[in-house]
């Protein structure tokens, strides 16, 4: 395939003290692709989200956006004599990448967060709103004076259309937190995507849902990836929501990926279904 | 209601109150307590809506105004002494090395400006930490800048620990409530900009306010500074009104006076913070000031417990019950409004007016 990748992951490996949470993870995104990262409780999906999103500096790696290095870091200080993993040498002395989160976003890069993350004291509108806050042109001072009140009412007006859009319209004024849980998801993948995100990170955007809600997110996901033309990475744990709408799945069991393919092949996959269902050899 | 409709309302408040106090001002003694009150209590509503726009809309829980507002007290006092005046001021230290003054106005703004200054160089460091701990290193700053302000070796630009006077001062009442009320408008202002949103957006959840592209290390710092200067301005306006500064005035207790006009004014409502404001005020200098008089008789009646220091006690008290029973302050999140207060007054008509309805019915 000579589709170009918008999310390549090279050789990362995190290491908290001794304990290796993510192992050597290779894998790649490409543009207009769903792509989920599976795998059994502690795999280490969400380290791995988090060290894409600049949350952690990886231990030892790099991870490309549309093929411009954005992270890059290899074993510092007591992490050179503690690492267990590989390619230590590849990275050595070379330029240290850790942006932090913010940066990530402004690159295109938006996530949601696996328990919701809401600005609570906020009104649904009001969430989107602060989403829009990293594309502004103001200062501080045009922004207290009401310079930029052409740029204040486009950024309403863009909330608004985005409100419309996500089915979030009814419900404009109330609290964030006073939400049902399923619009609550609803308005957390808004607000990622108010920041015109081009990648969007999921984590668990199913998590707590019932079969039904599943089932409509499962719609929904599919809908905003055509309606803004994203590339969507997601972690999920609901077998169907990632048979059915993955282009493409990778496997991670104890930070290693173990199988990497097209729902078909993942579900027949002897490895997986190993490390989903455990192992006979003790028996 | 229109958003013109809101802005003619709000001037029209806003000059009837200036309209009020200018009368109040022909009319009464000018020696009358109410006086002191309102210019200390707009003195302290602007430095309380500075703490409020940190520890209620950033969530930066900090301790150090009292700090703040001397470097501002002192820049504005060092900078508009009249010459003529310094030989006598600074006796001990040759009329000091500042020779020149400035206009007030200037003064004012350069006091702002000290305290943002320093605020930007603390901050680097000390804006790393959260919650309790930033408040600790806030107040050791606080603490470390008056001890330093009463050295010695500084004694020819802050006449050590001696009194500073013979600044200019105001006589007004307006002075302090148009200075005060363009700050805290200017503080508005900036809460309902994009910049005050992601303030909020950082106070309610730092890691989703990261991943929103906001800036935690600068967005902090900016209204930690902004903050810092509105305390130095405010610094400044109490100088001007108590006609002599001392470092020792502004000691840590001063904070925490600040602080508790916050915290029952209304953690994160600027109103809030301006009415309670001039309530402490008005209890600590004015109506408790009867607890203090031993000999009071009602009607032949000696009131037992009553002597000096006695009104501290009480206001301790009336602390407690506000905290125990209006856990949100006064005004909680909300703002003083005239919509607020049609709509309540419209409930309360509507209200009758379905009671009535429904009498009529039956």
């Amino acid at each position: 395939m000579s589709k170009e990748h918008v999310l390549k992951v090279e050789n990362v490996t995190m290491q908290f003290g001794g304990v290796i949470a993510v192992d050597n993870m290779n894998l790649e995104v490409n543009k207009g692709e769903i792509v989920s990262l599976i795998g059994p409780n502690g795999a280490g999906k969400t380290t791995a989200f988090n060290v894409i999103t600049g949350v952690y500096a990886p231990t030892n790696g790099a991870v490309y956006y549309k093929d411009k290095k954005i992270i890059q870091n290899c074993p510092q200080g007591k992490m050179k004599k503690l690492y267990r993993g590989e390619n230590a040498d590849e990275y050595t002395g070379q330029h240290v990448l850790a942006p932090t989160p913010d940066r990530i976003t402004q690159l295109g890069i938006a996530r949601t967060f696996q328990n919701i993350r809401l600005f609570k004291s906020q009104t649904v509108f009001e969430n989107i709103l602060i989403a829009k806050h990293m594309l502004r042109t103001s200062n501080v001072f045009t922004a207290t004076f009401r310079l930029n009140a052409k740029e204040e009412n486009q950024m309403r007006e863009e909330s608004e259309k985005l409100l419309k859009i996500m089915d979030l319209e009814d419900v404009r004024d109330e609290l964030s937190t006073s939400l049902p849980y399923g619009k609550q998801r609803h308005l957390e993948i808004a607000r990622a995507l108010a920041t015109k995100p081009e990648l969007l990170l999921l984590d668990e955007p199913a998590a707590g849902m019932n079969p039904q809600e599943t089932l409509e997110l499962t719609q929904f996901i599919g809908r905003i990836r055509d309606e803004f033309g994203l590339t969507i990475f997601m972690i999920e744990h609901h077998m169907d929501l990632v048979m059915e709408i993955s282009d493409r799945i990778y496997v991670l069991d104890f930070g290693k990926p173990i199988a990497e393919g097209v729902p078909e092949e993942i579900r027949n996959n002897p490895k997986v279904i190993e490390a989903y269902l455990g192992g006979a050899q003790d028996e | 209601m229109s958003k013109k409709a809101k802005m003619i309302w709000n001037a029209g408040l806003i000059a009837a109150l200036l309209a009020t106090l200018f009368v109040l001002e022909q009319v009464l003694p000018s020696g009358s307590m109410l006086f002191t009150v309102l210019k200390k209590g707009a003195i302290y509503a602007l430095v309380a809506v500075s703490m409020n726009l940190l520890n209620g809309f950033t969530g930066l829980f900090s301790l150090g105004q009292a700090g703040f507002m001397l470097l501002g007290a002192y820049a504005y006092a060092i900078l508009t002494i009249p010459v003529e005046s310094r030989g006598s001021v600074y006796q001990y230290f040759d009329g000091g090395i500042i020779q020149f003054t400035v206009p007030v106005p200037v003064a004012l703004i350069a006091g702002g400006i000290l305290a943002a200054v320093f605020a930007f160089l603390i901050g680097l460091p000390v804006l790393r930490l959260k919650s309790d701990y930033l408040a600790i290193a806030t107040l050791g700053f606080a603490e470390i800048i008056r001890a330093v302000f009463q050295w010695d070796k500084l004694g020819p630009i802050t006449n050590g620990s001696n009194l500073l006077r013979n600044f200019p001062s105001f006589k007004s009442v307006l002075y302090p409530f148009v200075v005060s009320g363009i700050c805290i408008a200017l503080i508005v202002l900036l809460i309902n900009s994009t910049y005050g949103r992601a303030f909020k957006a950082i106070r309610d959840d730092e890691i989703a306010a990261e991943a929103m592209g906001i800036n935690l290390a600068h967005h902090k710092r900016l209204a930690f500074v902004i903050s810092s200067f509105f305390a130095g301005v405010s610094g400044a306006l109490l100088a001007m009104y108590q006609t002599t500064i001392q470092a020792s005035m502004f000691k840590s207790a001063m904070t925490y006076e600040i602080l508790l006009i916050v915290v029952i004014g209304g953690i994160g409502s600027v109103t809030g913070s301006c009415i309670s404001s001039f309530l402490f005020i008005a209890c600590s200098e004015w109506w408790l000031r009867f607890l203090d008089n031993e000999n009071l008789y009602i009607g032949g009646f000696h009131v037992p417990l009553l002597r000096p220091g006695f009104r501290k006690v009480v206001f301790a008290l009336v602390i407690m019950v506000m905290v125990l029973f209006y856990r949100q302050g006064i005004m909680g999140t909300r703002e003083f409004s005239v919509e607020g207060i049609r709509n309540f007054f419209q409930k309360r008509f509507g209200k009758q007016k379905a009671v009535e309805g429904g009498g009529s019915h039956e």
